[in-house]
């Protein structure tokens, strides 16, 4: 295989497919996640939650739970000093330091039913949850507001006193639930929409879904007498974890060290923090390990899920298809802090299109919820479920093909897009075209079938990143990388190493490291880790191939421009020296004669990351007697730059394709009237099993490497949650004749659409 | 000159409103200093929270990426992920 952005070279590793390295231990229950570390006198620690979705905290006594035998910790806001105003910038954006706090553990409110507002450590489970069930909360109970208009109304029950709207000129002398409001755009909309021959108008609802992994949250902290901590947890990112921790507690970084387990789904979710600054403080208290597990009720009830959003475009095209203006607004759940990402969905909502004229604005609103986390694509698949919509209305009146119509006004090189980068080298255009040429795009329906289609883009980010590489004494190499395996890093890690060094990927091996044995990084998110850590692994192995180059070149006694290093093998070509080839085996054995152990780490800032363009083709059959909606076939098609390992990238496209399903089509929170969750389980919150989907298909286009990544990777992992919500509609639309405009598209509401007629 | 663009609400109101100026600045650094000078408090708004695209390649916390003397600067919120 040749690379474009590979300088031409044959790739021997890179976009193979070999045997997956966590694969073994994960099957076998030999990985060890979250939940699985155990220490000598360790404590079960166990929160108090709030049943209440707005309620004023009047008093908290511990001094029954403290009297219980087998307490050894208690800990409430009280125990959390921080101050205000600071801003943790970890590698995925600014968050706001205190309100991570607060979500930790409530001080003067409770802010949603399932907010902590205690926690104990005890010497057995069944005395933690006793030792909860003892410490007494006196509440006032505060109105409540859940849903996203309700909040923005300007009588509604105020979350926060302190907050006043962003965005808005003159500043707001009153606070609001609206946390910021957004306004970008270009162009003249009203003009555009006024000339337009044919104006699409639609308001679109979704609802708030979980990430829905299948590992809960889970860690164990110890303190030591000397202050210093150490923290076993699976995360997105230990160095994240670290930061947000050693700062809610108010320690030096330098005393804490984080140790990530193998994880068990992270989709975004765990990309903060919950339990690891309370375990910790419990273990400062009382000098003893302190293991703390959610329960999956706790995980819905109190860990991020995505927004739940309101949203009204309107489009204005050509008879032709031409799509001249769109006018697109998005209000979007934040839970109950700010920090919704509305902010990334206006930018992406209409990126797989070249419009001249555009307005976009977004609101972040507040509510009675727990605050949302990042989801793959944040807030992406939110907006393109309104956009991808909307444009297959637009096709179905102008009687256009939907992938024609994408084609006429698709983003392609040369093209900026309506947040300010200018496309280059991106293949959208050719993932639509092999959309249109695959088998699936013609075959025929059946009765009450239907088929969408619908696009998808994520920016994808580079970022800060380290990765290392030790030459093993044998002629093997470790490839250690500072970001958690979310989605098969660590096999792309190797691949490129390997691929680097000329070794066969069977004699590399890559792992995690905790945070004192690497240098900083990001945390894995934003689809960045194959394009960042790797370009750091990369670099790291062209290091050790110059160092191994310079020692063969010491003991042949030449020039080291005179070595040529192929096969991870050092050919001699100095005509002079009559001298064998040196493998790396060879000069790895001889390394403490040439100058120690050969290891290289490289740090960097990656820049240039590639976008991502996801075209998907949904078919359905909908039960008109019961209104279920099954999804019969699928399959999806990516611009990936380059795959480095092609079966994590199709893993990457079928599970984004599965979520974005569950999301379409079953997935909720369930409120009742007194704003408390009522489907916090699996059982109640429907999400989708391998026996409700089909065989998921997938297209990996590459026809537009990444020229910024040394062979040519862009990210993967989010563009392809963003197209299923509008394309199982957009089938959901042609099997029954209607439009619904809100999701999930579940049995009762698709029932009620067709008896409607 | 660098042509500094931007799209956000944000950006105007603290330019007086305007969407679009020239601006003398070779580096990153020296972009959010002449920014700091001409608008005060955008330099630091955008250090904080904004990203970068010169000549439509998005640069994150990169101060010292050069920017050509005609290059197109935009001015956009910062990306993350998940």
């Amino acid at each position: 295989m040749s690379d474009g952005a590979a300088g031409g070279r044959t790739l021997k590793v890179v976009g193979q497919r070999p045997v997956r390295p966590d694969g073994a231990d994960k099957v076998t229950g030999r990985a060890q996640f979250g939940a699985d570390f155990h220490l000598p006198g360790m404590l079960t620690g166990r929160i108090k939650r709030s049943p209440h979705a707005h309620a004023k905290i009047v008093k908290i006594d511990t001094r029954a739970a403290a009297a219980l035998p087998g307490v050894k910790a208690i800990v409430t806001g009280a125990n959390f000093v921080l101050g205000e105003g600071e801003d943790i910038d970890h590698g995925e954006g600014a968050t706001a330091l205190l309100d991570v706090a607060i979500n930790c553990m409530a001080r003067e409110k409770a802010l949603y039913a399932g907010h902590a507002v205690a926690a104990v450590a005890a010497t057995s489970p069944e005395i933690a949850d006793e030792a909860v069930r003892l410490i007494e909360v006196t509440y006032e109970v505060l109105p409540h507001v859940i849903e996203v208009e309700a909040a923005m109304a300007p009588d509604a029950p105020l979350l926060h006193a302190n907050m006043f709207t962003k965005g808005v000129t003159p500043k707001p002398d009153k606070p609001s639930n609206i946390a910021q409001k957004i306004v970008m755009g270009r162009g003249d909309v009203p003009g555009a929409m006024a000339a337009a021959d044919v104006v699409i108008e639609g308001r679109y609802e979704t609802a708030a879904v979980h990430q829905g992994y299948i590992e809960p949250h889970a860690c164990v902290a110890s303190a030591g007498a000397d202050g210093q901590a150490t923290v076993w947890c699976s995360s997105q990112g230990q160095f994240l974890v670290r930061t947000l921790t050693a700062k809610i507690l108010g320690m030096p970084l330098s005393d804490l060290k984080v140790i990530p387990a193998e994880i068990g789904g992270g989709f975004g979710g765990k990309t903060t923090v919950y339990l690891e600054p309370v375990a910790l403080a419990l273990s400062k208290q009382c000098g003893r390990p302190v293991k703390m597990v959610m329960s999956r009720d706790e995980v819905f009830h109190a860990s991020g899920p995505t927004s739940g959003a309101v949203m009204e475009i309107k489009l204005g095209a050509t008879s032709e298809g031409r799509i001249t203006a769109c006018d697109l607004t998005l209000k979007y759940q934040a839970g109950a802090f700010a920090g919704s990402p509305v902010n990334a969905a206006c930018m992406a909502a209409l990126a797989c299109y070249d419009i001249e004229n555009i307005a976009l604005t977004g609101y972040d609103v507040v509510s009675n919820r727990p605050k949302v986390a990042a989801y793959r694509a944040p807030g992406a698949p939110i907006a393109a479920f309104a956009v991808e919509s909307a444009v297959d209305d637009l096709a179905r009146k102008l009687n256009m093909d939907p992938l024609d119509i994408r084609r006429l006004n698709g983003a392609r090189d040369g093209v900026k897009a309506v947040y300010g980068a200018t496309f280059r080298s991106v293949a959208f255009l050719e993932t639509l075209e092999a959309v249109k040429n695959h088998p699936h795009y013609t075959a025929p329906l059946g009765p009450n079938q239907g088929r969408g289609v619908a696009c998808g883009f994520w920016f994808n980010i580079g970022g800060e990143s380290t990765g290392a590489v030790h030459i093993d004494e044998d002629g093997g190499a470790t490839v250690v990388s500072s970001n958690p395996d979310i989605g098969g890093s660590r096999a792309a890690m190797a691949m490129m190493a390997a691929e680097t060094l000329g070794l066969p990927i069977e004699r590399v091996r890559a792992t995690v490291a905790d945070t004192t044995s690497i240098g900083f990084s990001g945390s894995t998110g934003g689809s960045r880790v194959t394009f960042a850590t790797g370009m750091a692994v990369t670099q790291a192995a062209e290091k050790v191939v110059a160092d191994l180059k310079r020692r063969a070149a010491q003991m042949w006694e030449c020039e080291v421009d005179k070595v040529e290093w192929r096969d991870a093998t050092a050919f001699c070509l100095d005509p002079s020296k009559d001298v064998k080839p040196l493998t790396i085996a060879q000069i790895a054995g001889r390394a403490a004669r040439t100058g120690g152990p050969i290891t290289a780490e490289v740090s960097l800032n990656a820049q240039g990351a590639g976008p991502g363009f996801a075209v998907h083709i949904c078919d359905v059959e909908v039960d008109p007697e019961t209104g279920r909606t099954t999804v019969t076939r699928y399959t999806a098609a990516q611009d990936v730059g380059r795959a480095i390992h092609p079966s994590y990238v199709e893993g990457q496209l079928q599970g984004g394709a599965a979520q974005g399903i569950g999301w379409a089509l079953n997935e909720e929170y369930v409120y009742g009237p007194d704003g408390v969750l009522e489907n916090p389980s699996f059982l109640d919150y429907r999400m989708p099993v391998a026996s409700d989907l089909p065989m998921i298909d997938t297209i990996l286009i590459e026809a537009a490497p990444n020229p910024r990544h040394p062979f040519g990777a862009k990210g993967v992992g989010e563009a392809p949650i963003v197209p299923p919500l509008a394309a199982v509609a957009n089938a959901v639309r042609q099997a029954i004749g209607k439009r619904i405009y809100a999701l999930p598209l579940s049995p009762p509401r698709v029932l009620e659409a067709i008896e409607q007629g | 000159m660098a042509r500094v663009v931007s799209i956000s609400a944000r950006v105007k109101e603290m330019t007086g409103g305007l969407g679009a100026f020239d601006v003398e600045a070779a580096s990153v650094r020296r972009l959010i200093a002449e920014l700091d000078a001409r608008y005060p408090g955008l330099g630091a708004h955008v250090e904080a929270n904004m990203a970068i695209a010169i000549d439509g390649e998005i640069h994150q916390d990169a101060l010292s990426a050069e920017i050509a003397p005609n290059a197109e600067i935009v001015l956009i919120p910062k990306l993350s992920g998940g």
